[in-house]
């Protein structure tokens, strides 16, 4: 199985507010609250960690689960969150661009 | 804000529709031409895009187009003659010069009392126009639609607008420091209850006024919104039409 990597997309906002993370898109301003399991893939993608290791490192430290379980359903999330442009899905490492307005917070 | 136009009819109607708003200051931060035309010039029923595009925006619907170029602070409208397509306008215009302060426009009513400016927010039917028409006498109505709100150094700061709603009444031209924002809820019984900071950011943004597909500018709002909430209490305030919840407000 090839590694993923993940990366947060410059072009949207991002901030924590008491333990819940919002996301703008800074395409058509649609606003997302992520759940704890997206919380831990948008902070940890940073484009060079591969996604198993998010998974063994962070998840499964947290959460009781299954750890093949557990990274197949991080990797739908991940793809999920891609759909809608808040993360980049890559099976190569991922260089990080830069945000047109600031990084997220 | 100026607006020019040769047509002495358009004038009586702007002057008309914004009356105690409008003054003879030559010193305007923004200026407008208006180009009257015929109608049937543009699709009625195309939807409002906001663009920027080489440091000039572009404003646009079914009944306006118009320019606005914030280096030279000069701008042209082009629509037929009626209050409505420039009244769009100037809401846009609005909303990118407040956003560009850190303010907004919030879909909400607010009123003065004792000095302080209260918001009170929602979508149509949540109640804005009704609490608007049972404010006592001691309140200043500045809106019962869309709120003007202004970052400065100080804090918050709400301004009256002569945009208005089902009420059809304009704002008074004042403002005040903002000290409390409610989320209307209608219910059995008048009561002020805490919400979470995120149900306020989310219930914040899902209210601002905001027309750009523009990603520094979507950026900005975000922000700003976070930073509204962190200065001005934010409460849900659920009421019967009924004039004692104004005992709660002030």
């Amino acid at each position: 199985m090839s590694k993923l990597y993940l990366a947060r997309n410059p072009r949207v906002a991002a901030r924590s507010l008491d333990g819940e993370m919002m996301i703008m898109s800074g395409r058509d301003s649609t606003l997302f609250t992520l759940n704890k399991t997206a919380t831990i893939l948008w902070q940890a993608a940073d484009g060079a960690t591969p996604l198993d290791e998010i998974v063994e490192s962070r998840i499964c430290a947290a959460f009781d689960v299954e750890p093949s379980r557990a990274l197949q359903d991080a990797e739908t999330l991940a793809r999920e969150l891609a759909t809608h442009e808040i993360l980049q899905v890559s099976e190569e490492p991922i260089v990080p661009q830069t945000s047109p307005a600031g990084d997220a917070r | 804000m100026c607006v020019n136009t040769t047509d002495p009819g358009f004038l009586v109607l702007l002057q008309d529709r914004y009356a105690g708003f409008v003054t003879g200051s030559e010193h305007a931060e923004i200026e407008f031409d208006v180009d009257l035309v015929s109608p049937g010039f543009a699709d009625p029923d195309a939807a409002v895009r906001v663009t920027h595009r080489l440091g000039r925006w572009s404003l646009q619907r079914g009944d306006f187009r118009a320019e606005w170029d914030p280096a030279s602070r000069r701008g042209w409208i082009r629509q037929t003659a009626n209050p409505y397509s420039i009244d769009a306008v100037l809401r846009i215009v609005h909303s990118l010069v407040l956003a560009r302060q850190g303010g907004f426009l919030l879909h909400s009513a607010s009123a003065i009392r004792n000095g302080k400016a209260f918001l009170f927010a929602g979508v149509s039917g949540a109640g804005k126009t009704t609490i608007s028409r049972l404010a006592p006498p001691d309140a200043t109505l500045l809106t019962d639609e869309i709120s003007y709100v202004r970052k400065e150094e100080a804090g918050y700061v709400a301004f009256g607008t002569p945009f208005t709603g089902e009420l059809a009444k304009l704002g008074e031209n004042v403002s005040a420091p903002i000290a409390a924002l409610y989320l209307l809820a209608k219910g059995p019984e008048n009561r002020i209850e805490s919400v979470s900071p995120g149900e306020a950011v989310r219930s914040l943004l899902a209210n601002v006024l905001f027309f750009a597909e523009d990603e520094v500018m979507v950026q900005s709002e975000f922000h700003s919104a976070f930073e509204f909430v962190s200065r001005v209490p934010v409460s849900r305030l659920t009421f019967v039409p009924d004039a004692r919840v104004w005992e709660l407000i002030g």
